[in-house]
């Protein structure tokens, strides 16, 4: 049998371990604080109850179990449930080629989590995209500005509260924004209509 | 030669042409447009295809496409105007000199398109005065170049010299 493989470096198939495996090393480093893994159509699921902790849970992952990769870093709007906001982690392993979800959860009423910018470089846009469409920010990010929206621009635009038409907003000089005009929209079509005119996008009831 | 010539005569007076000034500024600018390429989606690549040889813009003299606004006399704005781009597409066109045209090309330009959404400008001609809008999504080669004779159409019977009104001004025409 093979050693321990040394963190940092591919691993033969020998060698390898699946996502199952270092989920539950994950668990066994973070006992209180982790829970899962839940699987769903092969992709396994962590759960971390502890939010300020995430950047440790995400350093470990990285450093001890070889996720080197954080494909991406989203968020969930969790309108009108508690705790609002969830934040996703898709990690993946050029280790051990498999990927991981870390999910942790954060209220209204701190909308902070500590930033993985330190730990993956490429959260720094990740965390700056967060920011700039659901208003969470992250402790520690060295640049934390709008990335897609100007500066000065006075709403999150993916919050479940923000409607689809968008708001007024004025900022001299940098950029303007008005409510599109949607006529009854939104414009929903229909799958599997019988021709283009069937299928073609129109404002239709939702219980229709 | 003793005769008395009234007329005109080309062996006297050479290839001369009699009209008014307007009607050979409008000539000369109808058929001398250099576009600024406004690419901001795909509309971009018909503009581009446009300007190639198969279709090619320079049989109507709009070829000499300029990347400086200061060279330009026409915008073509092919593509979505986003709210963050909004200011700086109003910022080239003032930077253009007078006189100059606008051409809408395509959904989003004209109206915003099918995005209907909080970070769209919902047409162009809310920030700029456009004189002929171009539908499709992209339009088709043929119909840029179709706005562009319509819109050398609407040049040619504009008032150059007398009662020239500056762009704001002008009427729109529909393509």
């Amino acid at each position: 049998m093979p050693s321990q493989p040394a963190p940092g470096r591919w691993q033969s198939p020998e060698t390898r371990m699946s996502a199952k495996q270092l989920a539950k090393k994950l668990k066994q480093q973070f006992e209180e604080i982790v829970s899962g893994p839940v699987e769903f159509r092969g992709e396994l699921t962590v759960e971390v109850s502890d939010a300020s902790q995430i950047a440790e849970v995400c350093r470990f992952a990285k450093e001890a179990l070889g996720f080197d990769y954080l494909v991406d870093l989203t968020t969930i709007d969790n309108y009108e449930e508690a705790p609002r906001w969830t934040a996703v982690y898709h990690l993946y392993s050029y280790e051990h080629f498999c990927h991981l979800r870390l999910k942790t959860s954060v209220s209204e009423e701190v909308s902070e989590l500590p930033s993985v910018s330190t730990v993956w470089r490429t959260a720094n846009w990740h965390e700056r995209e967060a920011y700039d469409m659901m208003g969470i920010r992250f402790a520690g990010h060295p640049d934390l500005r709008r990335i897609l929206m100007w500066e000065g621009y006075p709403y999150f635009p993916l919050r479940k509260d923000f409607p689809l038409a968008g708001k007024s907003s004025e900022m001299p000089d940098v950029a303007f924004s008005d409510p599109a005009p949607l006529e009854g929209g939104p414009f929903v079509t229909v799958a599997g209509g019988e021709d283009s005119t069937a299928r073609e996008p129109r404002v239709r009831n939702p219980e229709g | 030669m003793s005769s008395t010539e009234v007329g005109y005569n080309s062996k006297v007076e050479g290839d001369v042409v009699h009209t008014t000034l307007d009607a050979a500024v409008s000539w000369f600018r109808k058929h001398s447009l250099w576009p600024m390429p406004m690419g901001l989606a795909c509309c971009a690549i018909e503009l581009m295809a446009t300007g190639a040889s198969r279709f090619d813009i320079s049989r109507f003299g709009a070829e000499v496409m300029r990347f400086s606004p200061r060279q330009s006399d026409l915008m073509i704005v092919a593509g979505t105007v986003t709210y963050k781009m909004a200011l700086a597409v109003r910022r080239i066109y003032d930077q253009m000199p007078e006189p100059k045209w606008v051409i809408a090309m395509g959904a989003c330009a004209s109206t915003g398109g099918m995005y209907r959404s909080y970070a769209v400008l919902q047409g162009v001609d809310r920030i700029l005065p456009v004189d002929v809008y171009i539908s499709g999504c992209p339009p088709r080669p043929e119909a840029l170049l179709e706005g562009l004779m319509r819109l050398q159409n609407k040049i040619s019977n504009e008032p150059h010299v007398k009662d020239a009104k500056p762009a704001r001004a002008r009427e729109v025409a529909v393509a």
